[in-house]
């Protein structure tokens, strides 16, 4: 079928000649903080530029089209302290005329940060925060997630073990309130796709360090005894954002099962593994300019900044709100290595997107798995959909 | 890919008089590092051949001598001779080769680099690099104008077709397509370039004089997500009035009207289905289909799929002998 389009002319020819003038710049700020979270593996412990280091190749990405649409990309970097506010550095930012920023924040310093520069017509790209509120009773409308919510990724893992047929779920989880966050995104994932919680054990955090010089001997007769007398089950699924305890589970529990969620095969939206669908080429291009693996924030980060590249050269803008309209209307649609188009929910602004799970060396699947399906969108079997939606866009 | 094309009906007819000259279609298998090669009269396998790694884009030399197929993660093509059926020597085509086009006197080749944002310039005969040029991220597809004159490359991360000038090598336009744009392909005639854009999932027909996108191909199928319609490989009859198009995980071929852009038709194929060519009497038209690790050939006039052959692990590119 084809489709006259008067509109595109304008868009599809580029002058060259425009090219003698100065390039129209694009500043993106990108807020984070300061203190790298730790892990109990030190595989896992994140880069001191986690993130922008994916914005910035999103930076290169978008001057390398820029070159030939006469934009011209910058990134302006913020680490916030604790004691920073990150409302006044949002402000900050949009006093020197920085229409789009990247938030790596907690979901308050987020919300502070996206109402500061709401009335100044600024867009805020969540690409840390994976909390469900954010998109739900919290949401806004200056604010774009290109970050996973909890229940996403509760929903790509359930989907994967269900289809595995490993039905019978040991839950542990952990005493921190973000971990009891992501067990209650577990939890409304296995009655939605048919799993059973056999049992749910807590695992109290009683506090010291994640490294000791004495390493895993204790470790190695407290995670048998921990996860012996269990009900009959197939997987267990441990509930640990705060990183106390789920990476010692895997080859240490009473009964021989795999382990799943915080440690094990692990959702995600992006592993330094993953080189499906071209993939191979973003990962070599991360490498080339950052000397490390490519993380799922980094890569958030690189979709949030190369959203922004793609609505500058459709909308030939650097209007923040014009490209606000261009990623929310029907014509958006973005390549990221995923084997499928990414869209915008335009009931909360989050980034459809299929989740990897990974076990750390390899990426086992992908979701949605096959057979789940949906009316609209089969990437809107993951997460909380339009219809439960407690989201009113203001 | 197709471009065994300068045949004449004449030729047409010394070849079906002539059984020594049986047609041959070569098919890269991206995960099993070989060639495999179709007799086109008995639809059989008669020669799998080892290569590098990862093979996708492939094509006969003008002289029918040599199939080149980049093997991309080797960061080289290497040159089947068709005579012993063995990989006889590289060619320099710069970090990760995926597609290419040779200019029609087949002395120069033109190379989509997806690793290092540019286009290598190859001399054929020399077998040496000869110069390059900078374009979007990503380089993928590539096409000659039927004058030589222009070269098209699309970059997918940029989603663009680059207007590259062959005598001075210099870009002299961009034009905006959907996303991710893979495949691009002129008509006989000059009048219509075709982009097809993969995760856009359009075909967009661009004024080559003009350098404007005059209309846009787009495809639906009862009961299939938009999401799994991922428009690749595009074969367009010598005469321009039918167009196929690979559909990619819709595992289906489009059949398009070149003159109203239409959708005429869908023809279920296999798994995944990628790429395409031509048998030089157009006779038949050979896909490959990814997942499913076949080819399947299609009756062109019949419109209809006669046949499944199973090749080797993830079929890619293919390409038909200029007898």
């Amino acid at each position: 079928m084809i489709r006259a389009l008067v509109g595109a002319l304008g868009l599809a020819l580029l002058a060259t000649g425009a090219l003698a003038d100065d390039p129209v710049e694009i500043g993106i700020g990108y807020l984070h903080r300061a203190k790298v979270k730790p892990t109990l593996s030190l595989m896992t412990t994140p880069a001191e530029n986690d993130g922008v280091a994916g914005a910035r190749l999103a930076i290169e990405d978008n001057n390398t089209t820029g070159r030939f649409l006469n934009q011209h990309f910058t990134l302006d970097e913020k680490r916030l302290k604790d004691e920073d506010d990150p409302a006044a550095a949002a402000s900050e930012l949009a006093g020197r005329g920085i229409g789009l920023i990247l938030v790596d924040l907690p979901a308050d310093g987020l919300l502070k940060a996206a109402d500061a520069v709401r009335d100044r017509g600024v867009v805020v790209f969540d690409v840390g925060a994976i909390d469900d509120r954010l998109r739900e009773e919290d949401c806004r409308g200056n604010v774009i997630h290109t970050a996973p919510t909890r229940s996403m990724l509760a929903d790509g893992l359930a989907q994967y073990l269900v289809w595995k047929q490993w039905k019978r779920w040991l839950l542990v989880t952990g005493s921190h309130p973000e971990d009891k966050l992501y067990a209650d995104a577990l939890r409304r994932s296995a009655k939605r796709f048919g799993a059973k919680i056999v049992e749910e054990r807590v695992f109290e955090d009683t506090g010291g360090a994640r490294r000791t010089d004495s390493g895993v001997t204790q470790i190695q007769r407290q995670m048998p005894v921990f996860t012996q007398q269990a009900a009959a089950y197939d997987v267990l699924v441990a509930a640990d954002e705060s990183e106390v305890f789920a990476s010692y589970l895997p080859y240490r529990t009473w009964d021989p099962r795999p382990i799943a969620g915080s440690a094990g095969l692990i959702p995600s939206s992006w592993d330094a593994a993953h080189d499906q669908w071209g993939a191979i080429q973003m990962q070599n291009r991360f490498l080339k300019l950052n000397a490390r693996r490519m993380t799922a924030l980094d890569m958030q980060a690189w979709t949030a900044a190369r959203m922004i590249g793609e609505a500058a050269s459709r909308v030939k803008s650097n209007v923040a709100k014009a490209m606000l309209d261009f990623l929310k209307g029907p014509d958006f649609s973005l390549a990221a290595f995923k084997g499928q188009r990414l869209t915008l929910r335009d009931w909360n602004l989050q980034l459809r997107q299929p989740i990897l799970l990974a076990d750390g060396r390899m990426v086992v699947s992908v979701s949605p798995q096959e057979g789940f399906l949906h009316q609209v969108s089969e990437l809107d079997t993951l997460g909380v959909d339009r219809p439960e939606t407690k989201c009113k866009l203001k | 890919m197709w471009r065994c094309c300068s045949l004449s009906a004449m030729a047409v007819s010394l070849l079906a008089a002539s059984p020594a000259c049986a047609v041959k279609a070569y098919v890269s298998n991206e995960k099993s590092n070989t060639v495999s090669v179709i007799d086109t009269e008995s639809w059989t396998v008669t020669a799998t051949i080892k290569v590098g790694q990862r093979p996708r884009g492939i094509e006969f030399t003008r002289d029918g001598k040599f199939v080149m197929v980049a093997v991309g993660d080797d960061d080289t093509i290497q040159l089947i001779d068709t005579a012993s059926e063995r990989v006889v020597d590289t060619l320099p085509s710069g970090p990760d080769p995926e597609l290419f086009v040779q200019d029609s006197t087949g002395k120069i080749l033109y190379v989509a680099n997806e690793n290092d944002n540019t286009v290598t310039i190859i001399d054929l005969d020399k077998r040496i690099r000869i110069g390059d040029v900078q374009v979007g991220v990503e380089p993928e597809g590539m096409a000659l104008s039927p004058d030589g004159k222009i070269l098209i490359n699309t970059s997918e991360t940029t989603n663009m077709a680059h207007f590259i000038d062959t005598g001075t090598r210099q870009i002299v336009a961009n034009v905006l397509v959907d996303s991710r744009p893979r495949f691009a392909e002129f008509k006989r005639d000059s009048s219509e370039l075709w982009i097809s854009s993969e995760i856009g999932g359009t075909v967009a027909i661009i004024d080559p004089a003009k350098h404007t996108v005059t209309g846009k191909i787009t495809f639906e199928i009862p009961g299939l997500r938009r999401e799994a319609i991922q428009p690749v490989g595009i074969g367009m009859t010598k005469d321009g009035k039918t167009a196929f198009i690979a559909l990619g995980p819709a595992n289906r071929i489009a059949i398009v009207d070149g003159t109203s852009h239409q959708v005429t038709k869908y023809l279920l194929v296999g798994q995944r289905v990628w790429h395409m060519a031509f048998t030089p009497d157009e006779k038949y038209l050979l896909v490959t289909n990814g997942v499913s690790n076949d080819v399947s050939i299609i009756d062109v006039s019949a419109q209809k799929v006669i046949k499944t052959i199973q090749v080797g692990e993830l079929p890619w590119g293919i390409t038909i002998a200029q007898p």
